[in-house]
């Protein structure tokens, strides 16, 4: 694998769920090494591609190649060792296991994958804890976290297991500015440091915009816009500028689709 | 008006047909978990807190109702067989009562109520929070690591309970029979039979990691989940409970 190959490659895909179409034939490519931000309006699928790129739900059709490997093609063996040798995912929550403490959450998936002695997993778990700033922070139980630091946590568990590829499933949500700036300082320097490839859902434009390499923009189960952040700003079409800008009306209506406003008034009239 | 009634007909259909997906579902579950890995699948540790928590936490209220029925059994029997002048079958009564039928019962309600509703609630938090998924994309199986520790801990401890309950009632029994109503010591200690009924047991613990497990991932669907496995549980276990007794006395 060269590396200027994408590091998940998505051809054909289509999902739907109940009778909703979803993904409509969509294609995406998310280039190796670089942090990729994907956005687009609430209820887009955004952190559904990410379930479907872990393997967590199964596409209708086409294909998901991550790392040269067709995802929904795996036997149930075979994906658990591709998510454990290669992928890392963030939750929203942070979700950390309540019965352990902080650094049992770290160890968890290096005791369960690993046979290494107590003595390194210590070490290892410590590395990791310092890399989010979070060591002295060994005892506490998530309960006693407050949601920055619960995602902090989560972070130093995901890269436990010193994964390619990490998904950040709205890391930014519901933080203050303080965490917000930390975990905007982490996810761009793990990926330089670990030469990771990052993928992040989120909402928060500003955000996005000041970490990934790639913006990819979704709306309506297709891609509607995908290159950097200063190129979709100037040369995005109209329905993009119109996300990244946050403007209220415009190719997305600010109105449902209803009937004609006068009629269905006076309707009530007669 | 035909409409209607033919609206009604089709949710009939879909509520059978979600019913019969549920119990695939819950059967693959079972077969998934128990298959693929034995009583220790997450470490012999993790196993012994799962008994501690379905099972020692258990007991007081086992032991406590096993203790009450107990007596109720021996006050009732006595002024029923009195009358009969065989008070001295009161221990057979209460102990085979015990044994054959009130134990296992009364043990799997109490379980599914205590243990069973404990066990969907705590399976479902984990789902809502993304602990299950977390826990896949890591690479860990969440059947081996959460479902089949807690199905062996109630497999295991199930009858351990149900038989503490029996001996307990049957102590309870004594306590009024001879303590109080003055029976002979021997009579009631007499022939003493034991058969003891382990299916009621793998049921109540596999509706309960199911429910939870396919619980709808929101608090709603949590409260939802932990009622289902209470009432699902209890009627199963009495249904259950007819059948096996059907078939042990060969009545039916």
């Amino acid at each position: 694998m060269s590396v200027s190959q994408p590091y998940v490659s998505v051809r054909g895909m289509s999902f739907s769920r109940g009778d909703r179409l979803i993904y409509n034939n969509m294609d995406v490519d998310f280039p190796r090494g670089k942090v990729t931000a994907i956005m687009g309006p609430s209820g887009t699928g955004k952190t559904t591609l990410l379930r479907l790129i872990g393997g967590q739900l199964l596409p209708d059709s086409g294909s998901i190649m991550v790392d040269g490997h067709n995802v929904p093609d795996l036997s149930r063996k075979d994906l658990f060792d591709l998510r454990r040798k290669k992928m890392g995912m963030l939750f929203q929550t942070g979700a950390l296991f309540t019965d352990l403490n902080v650094f049992d959450n770290v160890a968890f998936p290096l005791r369960v994958h690993t046979d290494l002695p107590e003595s390194m997993i210590r070490d290892l778990v410590l590395m990791k804890l310092e890399a989010v700033g979070l060591r002295g922070a060994r005892h506490l139980s998530p309960a006693e976290l407050s949601g920055g630091m619960a995602r902090r946590v989560a972070l130093a568990r995901s890269i436990a297991m010193d994964p390619e590829i990490i998904m950040y499933d709205e890391p930014f949500t519901g933080l203050d500015p303080i965490s917000m700036g930390m975990i905007v300082k982490l996810i761009r320097g793990l990926n330089e440091a670990l030469g990771l490839t990052s993928l992040l859902v989120s909402h928060d434009v500003e955000e996005s915009c000041a970490i990934a390499d790639y913006l990819c923009l979704l709306s309506d189960g297709r891609v509607i816009g995908f290159g950097t952040p200063e190129e979709l700003m100037n040369e995005g079409n109209d329905e993009v500028r119109q996300f990244l800008r946050g403007e209220p009306d415009g190719p997305v209506p600010f109105h449902y689709p209803a009937d004609d406003y006068r009629a269905d008034i006076l309707a009530g009239v007669n | 008006m035909l409409a209607k009634l033919m609206d009604k007909i089709q949710a009939v259909g879909r509520t059978g047909t979600s019913v019969i997906e549920a119990i695939g579902r819950g059967t693959l579950l079972l077969k998934n978990s128990l298959l693929w890995g034995g009583p220790g699948s997450a470490g012999f540790h993790d196993l012994l807190k799962q008994i501690y928590s379905v099972g020692v936490r258990s007991l007081i209220i086992i032991v406590v109702a096993g203790f009450f029925v107990g007596m109720v059994l021996g006050l009732q029997g006595y002024n029923i067989l009195i009358d009969f002048g065989s008070e001295a079958a009161l221990g057979t009564m209460v102990s085979l009562t015990l044994l054959r039928e009130l134990g296992p019962v009364v043990t799997a309600l109490l379980f599914a109520g205590r243990a069973g509703s404990a066990l969907t609630a705590e399976i479902g938090l984990m789902k809502a929070t993304e602990q299950l998924s977390a826990m896949e994309m890591m690479g860990v199986d969440p059947f081996k690591r959460v479902i089949t520790p807690r199905l062996w801990a109630g497999i295991i401890s199930m009858p351990i309970l149900a038989l503490l309950f029996s001996t307990v009632g049957i102590w309870g029994g004594a306590f009024v029979a001879v303590d109080m109503l003055g029976i002979d010591d021997g009579a009631y200690w007499g022939n003493m039979q034991a058969s003891v009924e382990f299916y009621e047991d793998v049921v109540v613990t596999w509706i309960a990691v199911y429910q939870g497990y396919d619980s709808v991932p929101t608090s709603e669907g949590i409260g939802k989940a932990t009622t289902q496995t209470v009432v699902i549980s209890s009627l199963a276990v009495l249904g259950l409970d007819f059948v096996l007794t059907a078939v042990m006395l060969g009545g039916v």
